[in-house]
């Protein structure tokens, strides 16, 4: 099986969020990057169903828009076992819609004729969920989202969609397909040693939007970006953590009336 | 017909409230834009939903009907709906931010050249859709640039969902019958039924404490702390998603929208930053306190009392504290 997992790189959750000068996203010149969850646990489904069916060989290759410094977390996704990558290199992200950056990956995927192509269900920065299922869209294949567990079958997938509160649900769909993957299906494993050494010797391929002929104007744009209001007026108990705490048992006590 | 299409969903016999928001925030949109506001329903049977989403001050309501809707699947609904927009070409399509409308929302607007704007809270002049980025730790202001009708999805508790007016003087919606030309062969996967997770032996629904323990806790070994805070307390122990993905506490203790909901008179969240998934599974809590070193954490937003700290220092001198008040 040939699986395609796009990733994408966003910034780590403790980052400070100070807003940049042109009041459009944040001040990003101090800011650390990780790898996106719900793609980390994408490309360790794509892992072990390469694992899986090691006798029937399979490849695993990460695609992912954006800057240079996204080579770090392809760097990092190959560590992990990715066989390649291609890195679509972009450097207005910030000024391509869902639909942009869809196009993007779908005119690179294509050529590879994968058997299946995954995503994370949505990203950590921009939280739009949208990516997986516009790819699969642009690309005339069958979908599914919020995947916890995937199973090949004679005439392709078995997969595990979670529902709304507790509640899931078995879906059937032949291959190619996309998948965007739901955190917590499986257990995330770490590179080893040997993982970063063999990383740097995989093949990286840079493409650009030029490259891929995919040139087409934002339908939606992102204006202006605020911290949010607060709903409640909450009542915020100063001082060390033992007078914080002793002000906190009072409250308990007498005003919420718990203890 | 150039107005407000608000697309409300039913489920297992009945429409939730988020659709009722939903049709809220397209009479919001309507008034916004001076157009008239319809509604849709899809499945196999939608007689009796009709009836009631009729009842609302609306122009039309759309019954899109057909066998093959019977179970939602995201090509069925996608290809059904996509027939719809093309026969009334609406200016703008609502619908409500559920798990449903994320699995085939986007590939509908994708097919119309659009792009969703999904999980809006807020409805401005313009149109700009504001939605939060970054897990709500900002908001960000939207607005759609496209020639063609603009797409959006709002997020559960965003707009309030007026009860119908009893004795309302408007006449009931119109109610037409859209039956879309669907071929089995064009729907491509196979839905099973739902099935409930996993054991359920605890009922956080019912506990009047809780503690909530989120990744500010960074190891399952620093599990205990929070368990004694939990036990002083006489609270039931519950997390966030992220603890529950990594195994370090059960499914069944997860509180959000893909875990449990909880209304406990005191919800105490230590290391949680109060993402809206689990913001909707315990904002009905009669008090909420929050325990993060974050000041900016969106879990402040909804606390009643809040302590900015680390919760390795404070958490052990609230359980000591707490632990010489029952005394
Ligand atoms: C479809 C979908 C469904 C979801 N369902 C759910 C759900 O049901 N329930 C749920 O909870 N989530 C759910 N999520 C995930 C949700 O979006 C968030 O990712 C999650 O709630 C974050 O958990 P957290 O607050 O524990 O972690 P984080 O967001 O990582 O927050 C950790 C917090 O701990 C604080 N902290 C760190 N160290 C310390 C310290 N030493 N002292 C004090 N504070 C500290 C940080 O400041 C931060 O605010 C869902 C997501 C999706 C997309």
């Amino acid at each position: 099986m040939k699986i395609i997992v796009a990733i994408k790189q966003v910034p780590e959750r403790d980052a400070q969020v100070r807003i940049d000068a042109a009041g459009k996203w944040i001040d990003e010149s101090n800011l650390q990057y990780a790898l996106n969850e719900s793609d980390a646990y994408a490309l360790e489904e794509a892992l072990q169903l390469k694992e899986k069916s090691a006798a029937a060989g399979g490849e695993v290759v990460v695609v992912s828009v954006g800057p240079e410094r996204v080579g770090q977390t392809i760097r990092e996704a190959l560590a992990k076992g990715a066989d390649r990558a291609i890195h679509i290199v972009c450097d207005d992200l910030g000024l391509r819609d869902a639909l942009g950056v869809a196009r993007l990956l779908a005119a690179a995927v294509k050529p590879e004729n994968p058997d299946l192509i995954l995503t994370g269900l949505q990203s950590e920065d921009l939280g739009l969920g949208q990516t997986g299922v516009i790819v699969a869209e642009l690309l005339g294949l069958p979908h599914a989202t919020l995947i916890l567990n995937v199973e090949k079958t004679e005439t392709g997938l078995k997969v595990k969609r979670e529902l709304e509160e507790g509640w899931f649900q078995t879906i059937e769909l032949p291959t190619p397909a996309v998948l965007t993957i739901q955190s917590g299906g499986n257990k995330l494993r770490y590179a080893t040693l040997m993982g970063i050494k063999r990383a740097k010797m995989k093949e990286v391929r840079q493409l650009t939007a030029a490259s891929l002929g995919v040139d087409a104007p934002p339908v939606v744009v992102l204006e202006h970006v605020a911290l949010p209001q607060k709903q409640k007026s909450t009542q915020i108990l100063p001082g060390t953590a033992k007078e914080a705490a002793a002000a906190l048992v009072e409250k308990l006590k007498f005003e919420v009336r718990v203890l | 017909m150039s107005g407000v299409l608000v697309v409300v969903e039913q489920r297992e016999g009945r429409i939730a409230r988020i659709s009722w928001e939903a049709v809220a925030a397209g009479q919001k949109l309507g008034a916004t834009l001076t157009l008239p506001v319809s509604a849709a329903v899809v499945g196999a049977q939608t007689e009796s939903f009709a009836a009631e989403i009729a009842a609302r001050p609306l122009d039309k309501v759309f019954r899109v009907e057909h066998p093959l809707l019977a179970r939602y699947t995201p090509d069925g609904f996608s290809l059904a709906l996509h027939q719809l927009i093309q026969a009334e070409s609406p200016a703008c399509i609502v619908f409500p931010h559920t798990y449903q409308v994320r699995d085939y929302a986007p590939a509908l607007a994708a097919r119309l050249g659009q792009v969703l704007i999904g999980d809006v809270t807020a409805i401005g002049d313009g149109p700009v859709f504001t939605r939060q980025l970054l897990q709500g730790r900002l908001n960000g202001a939207y607005r759609p640039t496209g020639s063609g009708p603009c797409l959006i999805s709002v997020q559960a508790g965003a707009f309030r969902a007026e009860a119908p007016e009893a004795g309302a003087s408007a006449a009931p919606a119109t109610v037409t019958t859209f039956v879309p030309t669907l071929e089995s062969a064009q729907i491509r996967t196979t839905p099973g039924e739902p099935f409930r997770g996993g054991s359920q032996t605890v009922d956080l629904s019912s506990a009047q404490m809780i503690v909530c323990v989120g990744r500010g806790i960074k190891d399952a070994e620093n599990l205990p702390l929070v368990q004694d805070l939990a036990t002083a307390l006489g609270a039931e122990l519950a997390a966030s998603r992220p603890i529950c993905d990594n195994g370090w506490l059960p499914m069944e203790r997860q509180v959000g929208s893909s875990g449990q909901t909880v209304s406990p008179k005191l919800y105490l969240g230590v290391g949680i930053s109060g993402a809206i998934q689990h913001l909707v599974g315990m904002k009905g809590s009669q008090c909420v306190v929050a325990i993060n070193k974050d000041p900016d954490a969106p879990i402040f937003e909804v606390a009643d009392y809040g302590i900015v700290g680390d919760l390795f220092e404070v958490v052990p001198a609230l359980t000591e504290a707490i632990k010489a008040a029952r005394q």
